[in-house]
């Protein structure tokens, strides 16, 4: 074997590797896109949503379906368990807390209300991720399948040489994923709820004279984001062991793939979550593997520094 | 003295906490006070940036954790002590601070917040990486009291006490400056700010080094109170998260509101800690995170700002004042108006010298495929008001953010006085002497309209009395004396655009722009700000203004610059442009065809 087939074969690892973490990335960055990009919520706490997402799956996992459906298929069932009640947690998270600092009670609030939005998910936050502690532990925990074990041998595609390993478990999250954000597209541009939710964060003074309630569509708007990032999390979870804390960490890393995409374009959510993807498995080849999120962190500063308006947004401030 | 004698009851206070830390005995106790008061100066390094700016930091830790990580391995690899890291610490939290800044400002609002959250978090992975897990001050035998390390822990709390009151007096001395000014002017409208002549980069810089240097200085001191430094210790997302809270609990943009905020919050977390930290992990977090989505919900400034504004309005209330505006001051105010209009019934003969005061050559901006301006030149003369007319989305507010500096052209060139300013920061060219106003209006809300017409002093006083006496004329000028002590939020629109007017006037332009001053005016307002402007002209100040009503303009200026799609479609006196062909059929519509 070759040094240039050794490093062929590594690349190839980081690249198929950063493909799959990619697409639950890219649907992660959706759910936020769906808060941050349309209806310009600030919110910290969605990676903390993601977590309870993981932590849900997790309990329907071990209660439930793994006696049920076995290893094999429990986990998946888990997770669509766990999408309906993250939807309720996130429609009463906007009932009761964050419809106060949103719409129209904004007005009179300073930077349009996002630097209490800002704080105020950073109280939700909070709350998360020490009532997680309280109630699971501090310790790492994952929903366990044989399928994170195994994977699908690609090759030898060089000779006899440079094989590529795709571990089954993250690439059925990955292919759920993406089934996820085709059928959220459709339901977005065809569907007459997805409409009026576009409405509603295109104009919604115009919507409300359209007759569209704009606080309901804020609020499924909302919960929507929560659940989505919660499926992705749910997905992260059967390869990826967590803990309460766990959502600090991803929360730059969905800003950053909504910022990279473009703030206000879903599906430009997603691509930019999977850029985010490649470029922290591309970055294990050259860095040590303690400083990848490090690497995130930088991307991060540097696309919001030199591109804040994303890779096909424009801006434009008036004087 | 008189900001000495204003923080008054602050040593009071210290001193009865003081007495009172000093009788404590329980250890456990005495950390408790000696962090109260850790907390309240790491508060007021956030407020220093976050409360006056504005700009909202989620990554204080990152200064508060170089301060700590360099103390503590200062003193392992190097011997160096505590107390000469202190100070060290406040210096690479300044530097720190300026690097942090540099990219940073760049961004506003909740990508600012964002942005600054990364660095601390980043610097977590950094610092695992490079072995620091944990890191812990080695005892000292000899020489103990040298290296800090005191067997009587309440001298800690006097150290933190002295610290607490030398960083509350600095607040006040910023707040009561120059300095604070220009940091509560950028808060409330950046560009504003920036047009009223503060370098607002410059500030913002000074204010994060400052405040930067704080922290990292608390941080040094936080480590050798607990003698064992961590990442997530220092660095972590509660570290940052505690400054903000006790800042915002307490309220923000005040010398009070970290203290009061890390005088409840503390406390409480801490002992909900201790009482039920060992059978509820994370009591502490989940408290923390509840007083901040309360304070948020019920107080969105914090307590301080909550508990005046009740005071205040108790206080009116008994005083009977009510919250209509006084009508002897409108009654003054009518007057003066009245008086300006007067002084220029007969139209004083304005002298236009040959000094070309502002020459525009070639100017060109587009915005993607879009040319917004495209090859204008023109000239103005030293005492003339030329009238900038054309449709929407012609091009003239465009052509001023390209004057006064917002944007930079693609091409051209802007001569002021002879001197090319193509580049310059609009604070540049206030202190060049080109005033601006905005078409939509951009006063400091929470300000009086005499502080509101000082921000724009600024850029040509040589003191803060020179500052307020340049303010007072300019209040004076535009016939806003009655009411200059009223919040700039109480005013009518009228109001408004003359202390913009006046904001503009106090920086002693030569040459001012206004971008459509009498929008929004009603038709008798219009004559009063027409009059003010005319009488401004008669004072020798050049004036460009911006307008789409054309019968207002035609009484007021000597020349027309008429704008079309970005391109100049003809200049000159107002006689020849609205009979121009061109002008009357390509823009000023059928109408005025007719008429013609």
């Amino acid at each position: 074997m070759t040094e240039l087939q050794i490093l062929t074969e590594a690349f190839l690892q980081a690249l198929a590797t950063g493909l799959q973490v990619g697409a639950i990335y890219g649907l992660m960055c959706v759910g936020l896109a769906m808060i941050f990009g349309i209806m310009r919520v600030i919110n910290f706490a969605q990676g903390d949503f993601m977590m309870l997402g993981m932590f849900t799956a997790l309990f329907f996992f071990s209660m439930v379906t793994q006696a049920i459906f076995g290893p094999y298929v429990g986990p998946y069932v888990a997770v669509t368990l766990a999408a309906p009640v993250m939807f309720g947690v996130g429609y009463l998270i906007h009932m009761t807390l964050i419809s106060g600092v949103t719409g129209s009670r904004t007005a009179k609030l300073e930077g349009d209300g996002h630097y209490a939005q800002l704080i105020l998910t950073l109280g939700i936050s909070l709350i998360l991720q020490n009532g997680a502690m309280m109630l699971f532990g501090p310790q790492l925990v994952s929903i366990r399948t044989p399928l994170s074990s195994k994977a699908v041998e690609i090759g030898p595609l060089w000779g006899e040489w440079v094989t590529v390993f795709i571990n089954q478990g993250r690439g059925i999250a990955a292919i759920i994923s993406v089934i996820v954000i085709v059928c959220l597209s459709v339901m977005i541009t065809r569907s007459r709820l997805g409409k009026s939710l576009r409405a509603a964060a295109d104009n919604p003074d115009a919507s409300i004279y359209m007759g569209i309630d704009v606080n309901n569509a804020h609020r499924i708007a909302f919960a929507l984001g929560t659940m989505i990032t919660a499926i992705a999390g749910g997905l992260l979870a059967t390869n990826y062991p967590f803990h309460p804390f766990v959502g600090v960490e991803f929360v730059i890393i969905m800003y950053a793939g909504v910022v990279l995409g473009g703030v206000g374009s879903i599906l430009g959510a997603f691509w930019g979550g999977m850029a985010i993807g490649l470029v922290q498995q591309l970055s294990t080849l050259v860095l040590p593997t303690q400083l990848q999120n490090a690497a995130i962190f930088v991307v991060f500063l540097l696309i919001v520094t030199l591109r804040p308006q994303g890779l096909f947004g424009r801006v434009s401030e008036r004087t | 003295m008189t900001i000495l004698r204003s923080l008054l009851p602050v040593f009071i206070i210290a001193a009865v906490y003081f007495v009172a830390a000093m009788m404590v005995t329980n250890s456990y106790h005495q950390l408790l006070l000696t962090l109260v008061l850790v907390w309240a100066c790491f508060g007021l390094a956030w407020n220093m940036l976050s409360g006056y700016t504005g700009l909202i930091s989620f990554g204080h830790a990152a200064f508060f954790g170089l301060g700590a990580y360099a103390t503590v391995l200062a003193q392992i690899n190097f011997g160096i002590s505590p107390i000469i890291m202190i100070p060290a610490s406040g210096v690479i939290g300044a530097i720190a601070g300026i690097l942090i800044g540099m990219p940073t400002f760049r961004l506003r609002g909740h990508y600012f917040a964002l942005a600054m959250l990364a660095y601390p978090l980043a610097l977590v992975y950094v610092f695992d990486w490079l072995g620091y897990q944990e890191v812990t001050f080695p005892l000292m035998r000899e020489n103990a009291a040298w290296f800090m390390q005191f067997s009587d822990r309440r001298v800690y709390t006097a150290i933190a006490l002295v610290m607490l009151l030398t960083f509350m007096i600095i607040t006040r001395l910023v707040e009561r400056s120059r300095f604070g000014m220009s940091l509560i002017a950028i808060k409330q409208n950046e560009a504003a700010a920036e047009a009223a002549g503060i370098n607002t980069l410059e500030w913002k810089l000074k204010a994060i080094a400052l405040s930067g240097a704080m922290a990292s200085m608390t941080g040094a001191f936080y480590s050798i109170v607990l003698l064992v430094v961590t990442p997530q210790s220092v660095f972590g997302m509660l570290v940052s998260a505690q400054a903000l809270t006790v800042a915002m609990f307490g309220g923000v943009g005040t010398v009070w509101g970290p203290v009061i905020g890390a005088a409840f919050i503390i406390p409480v977390g801490d002992i909900l800690h201790a009482e039920l930290g060992s059978s509820f992990p994370g009591i502490q977090g989940v408290i923390l995170g509840m007083a901040i989505v309360l304070v948020i919900l019920v107080a969105p400034e914090g307590v301080f700002w909550k508990v005046r504004d009740y005071l205040a309005r108790r206080k009116a209330k008994r005083d009977g004042i009510s919250d209509q505006p006084d009508a002897a001051a409108e009654a003054s105010l009518a007057t003066t108006a009245f008086e300006i209009a007067q002084k220029t019934t007969i139209p004083a003969k304005r002298t236009i010298s040959d000094e070309i005061i502002l020459d525009v050559r070639n100017i060109s901006k587009s915005f993607g495929g879009l040319k917004a301006v495209e090859d204008v030149s023109f000239e103005v003369r030293r005492g003339m008001i030329l009238g900038i007319i054309g449709p929407n989305g012609a091009g003239k507010t465009t052509l001023f953010n390209l004057l006064n500096g917002f944007i930079k052209p693609d091409q051209g060139n802007v001569f002021v006085k002879g001197t090319d300013m193509v580049g310059k920061r609009p604070h540049a060219l206030a202190a060049a002497r080109v005033g601006r106003t905005f078409q939509v209006m951009r006063p400091f809300m929470r300000m009086t309209v005499a502080q509101n017409v000082k921000v724009g002093a600024y850029v040509h006083a040589k003191s803060e009395t020179h500052a307020e006496q340049l303010a007072e004329e300019a209040v004076h000028r535009v016939g806003l004396s009655a009411i200059e002590d009223q919040l700039a939020s109480t005013l009518t629109t009228k109001q408004l655009r003359l202390m913009e007017l006046g904001r503009a006037l106090a920086g002693q332009p030569e040459i001012l722009l206004l971008d459509e001053t009498l929008a929004g005016l009603g038709h008798s307002e219009v004559g009063d700000v027409v009059d003010a402007i005319r009488s401004l002209a008669d004072e020798g100040v050049t004036i460009v203004i911006i307008e789409h009503t054309m019968q207002a303009m035609v009484r007021l200026v000597d020349q027309f610059l008429v704008l079309d799609h970005g391109e100049v479609l003809v200049q000159g006196d107002p006689q020849a442009v609205t009979k121009d062909r061109r002008v009357v059929e390509a823009y000023l519509g059928k109408k005025w065809s007719e008429n013609a």
